[in-house]
C-alpha cells in the first residue's frame, strides 16, 4: 500500500518550474552590495520594498498599537485569546474602508462579506474549495501567476484552462479566447465553474478595461458560472488608466438584485498593496451568504494572528495615514516602472505598456535565437547564470508566446535596480557584438567569461570574480 | 433570494454540505452563553462558560515578559529597526529562529529527555491547520483514520471536511478499562473496516486525551507503536496539551518511545500548538512535526496556506529562546493548573461527584451517569439542558465527543478566575443537593426533535459580543452519529 497520499506524491504543487529554481538558484548566490557584488539580483520577486519607511514613522507615533494596548489599557490577553473565525471586528472595518479608499469609494464594501484567511494563497484555494468539485475547471487568462497551480489544483483537485492571450493585443482577454478556452474545457469534459482572472495583472501589470471587465460579465451571465477577481494589486496603480474594480462594473450595470451579483467574488490581501506579505494577511470577498458562510468555517484552517489584526486594524483606521500611504506608494511605484522602462529602452528592450503593478512584462523575443521555448529558456538561463538576474519566464507564467518576462522593480534599492540595468546593456552588447564577429568564435565558453568580466569590472571590488 | 437555490448548485459539495460538523444542538449551550454571558458584577446570573477549552491561568508571565522585552516586537521602538525584514518575510520553512525555538520549546516540555530537529519543523494554521495538512499527506479521499473515542469534536472538520478522509472510531470503554485505548478494539476496528473494504492509512490520538485529561502509560504508547507498524500505517500524535500535564504519571511523548523501539519510523508524526500549552489560541501557531522526509517536504509546501505570521514568528522566537522565562513559566503554570485542578474536584467531591482520575488538560471528565433518569442519550440530553438553563453552565455533553456511556461531561475549569470557580461549584452543590433534574421546565419532546430548534449558523454568526467577552471560535462537535446509531 502507498504510504502517502497522492496529492503528496505528485508535482502538482508545481515547484519543479523554472519560476522556483530560478528562486533556488538566487538563494545559492544572492548579490549583496558589499560582501557579493557579482551575485545573482533577484527580480523575480514581486515584493513592494518602496514605502517601508511610511510604516516605520506610523509604528514610531503610534506606540500604543505597538505593544498591545489599546487607550493605554493592556489587551493582550484579549488578543491572545481571540481565535474568532469572523475575524476581529475593527480589522474587517478599517480593512474594508481601506479596499474602498483604493477604489476611490466608487465602491463600497460590507464587512460582514469579508472572510479572512492566511494571504491570498490561503484565500484562493479555499475560494476553489467553496466553488468546485475535483475534476471541475476555471478559466484563467495567460500569462498567469505561476504560484496559481499550486493554489487552485493542488489540494483541491480543479483543473485550470486556458484563455490564450497574445501580445496581438496587448494580452487583453478577447470574446473569442473566452469561447475557445471554453470549448476545449468541454473537449476535455471538463464542467467550467468559472473564471479568474488577476487585476490589476500578474505578470502582465495592466489593469483590465471596462470593455474587459463588461466581456467577462457577459459571458459569466451567459455561461451561468463564477467569477474570482484577484485584486491583490489594486493599490499599486501607479498610472492611467485607472483602477476599475469588477463591483464597479456590476453596480454600473445595476447587476445588485440579478444572479450575476452573487456569483463575482473578490479576492484580496495586504502583501503587495502594503509590503506585508510575512503578515499573511488575506481576504475574500463575496455577496453570496452560503459562500462567505463556508469560507468563514473554512478560514478555521488558516486565520490571521490576532497580534497582526490588531495591528493592523489600528494602522488602517488612521485614515491621513492610509490617504497618504496610498499616493505617495503609487508616486514612488510609478517612478521605479520610469526607472525600469527607460532603462531597458536604451538595450532596445520594450514592455508591455503597464499602468500597475510591481514587474514589467519585457519583450525579449528579439534576443531569442529561435522562436521557441528551448530558446527562451536557453536565453532565461543564461540571464540567470552568466547575467546574473533572477527574473522570470514567460514559459511559466504559461505565455503562448516564447520571449517574455516578468522583470521585478520594487524589491531593490535603486542602485540595486540601476546596476541590473547595466547588466542587461552589457549583455545586449556582447551579444550584438558577438553576433557580429564570426560564429567559430562566439562559443559559450567566452560568452561567458566575457560576462563574468564584465559583471566583476561593474562590481567595484578588487575581488576575484566568482567562479561558477 | 429566489435566485439561491439556483447559485446553491453553482457551489462545491463541501460549501454546501455540513461536514463542518457546526449544525449541531451542542450550539445551545453556546447560545445560551452567548445571549447571557455570566459576568461578577454585570450579570453574576449569567451563564459560566466552561466549554471552552482555554488556558487563562498564567497570562501574566507572558504579559511580564512582553512587557520586559520591548525589542521581541517590530513594532516598539527598541524593536522597529527589524520591521521591514521580517514583514517581507514569506518563506515557508519560517524564520530560523522561530524553528529553533520551538524545537527547543518542544524538547523542555518533554523534560529534556527528546531533542526535536529544527529542520523538521513544519508551520500550519494553529492544530486546527495542522491536523487538516497531515491528512492532506497522508490519506486520499475515501481513506479511514482511526480515532480512539471519546474524542475532540472538530477532528470531524479538522480530518475529514475538505480532505474526504473518514474517521472510524474505536470504542474506548470506561467501566472495565477507565477509558484507556487497547490493543483489542484497535485490532476489532482495522479487521472492520479490511472488511468493508475501508482503506485504513493510520490511526490519529490525542496525548494528554481531550476530553479525558489523561495521559497514555509507557505500555499503551508501544502497544500503539508495535501497532501501526506492524499494519503498516501512520501514527499521528496530536500532542497539544503536552505542557498542561500537572501531575504524576509524568508526559511520555511518541518521541521518546520512537527512540526505543523498533519501527519504521516513517510512519509516525506529531502535531503541535501553542494553543493550549502557552494559552496563546488568538496567534495561530500550529506545528507539524514528522519523522518522514517525504511528509516534512510536502507539508512545508502546503504550509504555505497556513503560515504563521512573522511578526508572531519573531515574538515567540524571542519569548521561547529565554530559557529562564521558559523554565519557570512551565514550572508555574503547571502549579497553577494543579491547583485549579484541585479545588474544582475536590468541590465536586463534596457532593458527591466523581471525575475521570486526571493528571492533564485544561478540562475534567465529570462522572453526571448518578444523575441520569436512564441510561440513556435522551437522558443525557435532558441533563444537559438543565444544567445549560437552570444551573446556568455551559459543559459539553459526552455525546458529542462520541462517547458511547452516557452520562459523562466534559468541564473545563482553566478559562476563568478563581472566583468565578467558586460561583461555579456553589451553583453545582446547589442543584445536586436539591436535586432539581426533576423538576425542571424541560419539555417532553423526543430528544432529535430539539435537534433542529430554530438553530442556524446564521444565529450564531451574528452572536452578539458582550463588552467584556469576545464571543469565542467554538470546539464543534459532529452531530452525535453514534447516539443515533444506538437509539
Amino acid at each position: 500500500m502507498k504510504l502517502l497520499s497522492r496529492k503528496a506524491t505528485c508535482n502538482t504543487h508545481g515547484q519543479d518550474s523554472s519560476y522556483f529554481l530560478g528562486w533556488e538558484e538566487y538563494e545559492k548566490h544572492p548579490y549583496d552590495e558589499v560582501q557579493n557584488p557579482s551575485g545573482i539580483i533577484q527580480m523575480g520577486l514581486a515584493e513592494n520594498q518602496l514605502s517601508f519607511d511610511l510604516l516605520e514613522s506610523w509604528l514610531a507615533n503610534n506606540q500604543d498599537a505597538a505593544s498591545f494596548k489599546r487607550d493605554g489599557e493592556s489587551i493582550f490577553r484579549e488578543l491572545a485569546l481571540f481565535q474568532d473565525y469572523h475575524g476581529l471586528p475593527a480589522f474587517k472595518n478599517a480593512l474594508v474602508e481601506f479596499m474602498a479608499e483604493i477604489r476611490e469609494n466608487k465602491v463600497s464594501f460590507d464587512p460582514k462579506k469579508l472572510v479572512l484567511s492566511a494571504g491570498a494563497t490561503s484565500a484562493n484555494e479555499m475560494l476553489i474549495f467553496c466553488l468546485a468539485e475535483p475534476g471541475e475547471a476555471f478559466l484563467l487568462p495567460t500569462p498567469y501567476y505561476p504560484g496559481f497551480d499550486r493554489d487552485l489544483k493542488w489540494r483541491t483537485g480543479v483543473e485550470i484552462v486556458p484563455i490564450q492571450c497574445t501580445s496581438s493585443n496587448g494580452f487583453q482577454i478577447t470574446e473569442s479566447a473566452l469561447e475557445e478556452a471554453y470549448q476545449q474545457a468541454q473537449k476535455l469534459n471538463l464542467k467550467v465553474k468559472g473564471v479568474l482572472v488577476t487585476n490589476p495583472s500578474n505578470p502582465l501589470g495592466t489593469t483590465l478595461s471596462r470593455r474587459e471587465l463588461n466581456l467577462l460579465v457577459n459571458f459569466i451571465t451567459a455561461k451561468g458560472i463564477h467569477l474570482i477577481s484577484d485584486e491583490i494589486y489594486s493599490g499599486t496603480v501607479f498610472s492611467s488608466p485607472g483602477f476599475v474594480s469588477i463591483m464597479e462594473v456590476l453596480k454600473e450595470r445595476n447587476c445588485r438584485n440579478t444572479e450575476v451579483w452573487n456569483r463575482v467574488h473578490i479576492v484580496y490581501s495586504l502583501s503587495k498593496d502594503l509590503g506585508l506579505p510575512g503578515f499573511r494577511v488575506g481576504a475574500i470577498y463575496s455577496n453570496d451568504d452560503t459562500v462567505v458562510a463556508a469560507a468563514t468555517k473554512m478560514s478555521s484552517f488558516g486565520l490571521v494572528s490576532s497580534q497582526t489584526q490588531y495591528l493592523l486594524s489600528a494602522m488602517l483606521s488612521d485614515k491621513i495615514f492610509t490617504k497618504n500611504y496610498i499616493s505617495e506608494n503609487q508616486k514612488r511605484l510609478k517612478q521605479r516602472h520610469e526607472m525600469l522602462i527607460s532603462g531597458l529602452k536604451t538595450a532596445g528592450i520594450g514592455c508591455l505598456k503597464s499602468n500597475a503593478g510591481l514587474f514589467c512584462w519585457v519583450d525579449m523575443r528579439h534576443l531569442l535565437s529561435s522562436k521557441t521555448f528551448e530558446a527562451e529558456m536557453e536565453l532565461w538561463k543564461k540571464i540567470v547564470y552568466d547575467v546574473g538576474l533572477n527574473i522570470s519566464p514567460g514559459s511559466s507564467c504559461h505565455c503562448t508566446e516564447p520571449g517574455w518576462f516578468r522583470v521585478c522593480f520594487a524589491n531593490m534599492t535603486e542602485d540595486t535596480l540601476n546596476l541590473a540595468i547595466q547588466r542587461i546593456k552589457f549583455f545586449v552588447d556582447s551579444i550584438t557584438t558577438n553576433n557580429n564577429q564570426s560564429h567559430h568564435k562566439s562559443n559559450k565558453n567566452s560568452r561567458r567569461k566575457s560576462i563574468t568580466k564584465w559583471v566583476f569590472r561593474l562590481s567595484f571590488d578588487g575581488r576575484e570574480p566568482d567562479e561558477r | 433570494m429566489e435566485f439561491t437555490n439556483m447559485n446553491r448548485q453553482l457551489l462545491s459539495k463541501i460549501a454546501t454540505n455540513d461536514q463542518h460538523g457546526e449544525n449541531s444542538p451542542y450550539f445551545d449551550g453556546w447560545k445560551a452563553y452567548d445571549k447571557d454571558p455570566f459576568h461578577p458584577t454585570q450579570n453574576p446570573n449569567g451563564v459560566i462558560q466552561m466549554g471552552l477549552a482555554e488556558n487563562q491561568l498564567s497570562f501574566d508571565l507572558i504579559e511580564g515578559w512582553i512587557k520586559k522585552n520591548p525589542i521581541a516586537s517590530i513594532c516598539t521602538s527598541e524593536g522597529v529597526n527589524k520591521f521591514m525584514d521580517i514583514a517581507i518575510f514569506q518563506d515557508y520553512h519560517g524564520l530560523p529562529e522561530f524553528r529553533n525555538a520551538i524545537a527547543k520549546f518542544m524538547g523542555r516540555v518533554r523534560g529534556g529527555r527528546v531533542t526535536y530537529d529544527p529542520d523538521r519543523i513544519v508551520m500550519s494554521g494553529g492544530a486546527t491547520g495542522a491536523n487538516e495538512l497531515v491528512m492532506f499527506c497522508l490519506a486520499d479521499p475515501g481513506d479511514a483514520f482511526l480515532v480512539p473515542s471519546p474524542y475532540y469534536p472538530a477532528f470531524a472538520r479538522d480530518l475529514r471536511w475538505r480532505t474526504g478522509v473518514q474517521l472510524l472510531p474505536v470504542i474506548c470503554e470506561s467501566s472495565k478499562y477507565n477509558f484507556q485505548i487497547t490493543k483489542a478494539a484497535l485490532e476489532e476496528e482495522y479487521e472492520k473496516a479490511r472488511e468493508a473494504n475501508i482503506n485504513v492509512k493510520g490511526l490519529i490520538i490525542t496525548n494528554p486525551s481531550n476530553p479525558l485529561g489523561t495521559t497514555l502509560d509507557r505500555d499503551a504508547l508501544k502497544s500503539l507503536v508495535s501497532f501501526v507498524n506492524e499494519k503498516k500505517i501512520h501514527l499521528v500524535c496530536d500532542e497539544i496539551y503536552a505542557a498542561t500535564v500537572f501531575s504524576q504519571p509524568n508526559f511520555i511523548s511518541i518521541s521518546e518511545i520512537i527512540e526505543e523501539m523498533e519501527c519504521d519510523r516513517n510512519l509516525f508524526h506529531i502535531v503541535y500548538s501553542l494553543s493550549k500549552d502557552m494559552g496563546l489560541p488568538g496567534f495561530r501557531v500550529g506545528i507539524v512535526y514528522s519523522y518522514n522526509d517525504d511528509v516534512v517536504n510536502c507539508g512545508r509546501k502546503m504550509s504555505s496556506f497556513g503560515l504563521v505570521s512573522t511578526q508572531t514568528q519573531h515574538l515567540l522566537a524571542a519569548m521561547l529562546s529565554d530559557e529562564e522565562f521558559v523554565g519557570r513559566f512551565l514550572a508555574e503554570s503547571s502549579k497553577r493548573l494543579a491547583n485549579r485542578h484541585q479545588i474544582f474536584t475536590k468541590g465536586l467531591e463534596q457532593v458527591g461527584i466523581s471525575c475521570l482520575k486526571s493528571n492533564a488538560g485544561l478540562f475534567v471528565w465529570m462522572d453526571l451517569r448518578p444523575l441520569l433518569k436512564e441510561a440513556t442519550f435522551e437522558a443525557e440530553m435532558v441533563l444537559w439542558r438543565v444544567i445549560i438553563n437552570n444551573v446556568k453552565l455551559n459543559v459539553s455533553p459526552g455525546s458529542s465527543f462520541h462517547c458511547v456511556e452516557p452520562g459523562w461531561f466534559r468541564v473545563c475549569f482553566a478559562n476563568m478566575d478563581d472566583m468565578t470557580v467558586d460561583v461555579a461549584l456553589q451553583r453545582i452543590r446547589k442543584f445536586v443537593r436539591q436535586g432539581k433534574e426533576g423538576e425542571a421546565p424541560v419539555k417532553n419532546k423526543p430528544w432529535r426533535k430539539n435537534l433542529r430548534l430554530s438553530f442556524s449558523s446564521r444565529i450564531y454568526d451574528e452572536a452578539i459580543m458582550s463588552p467584556h467577552m469576545m464571543s469565542p471560535h467554538s470546539p464543534i462537535p459532529h452531530s452525535p452519529v453514534l447516539v443515533r446509531a444506538r437509539t
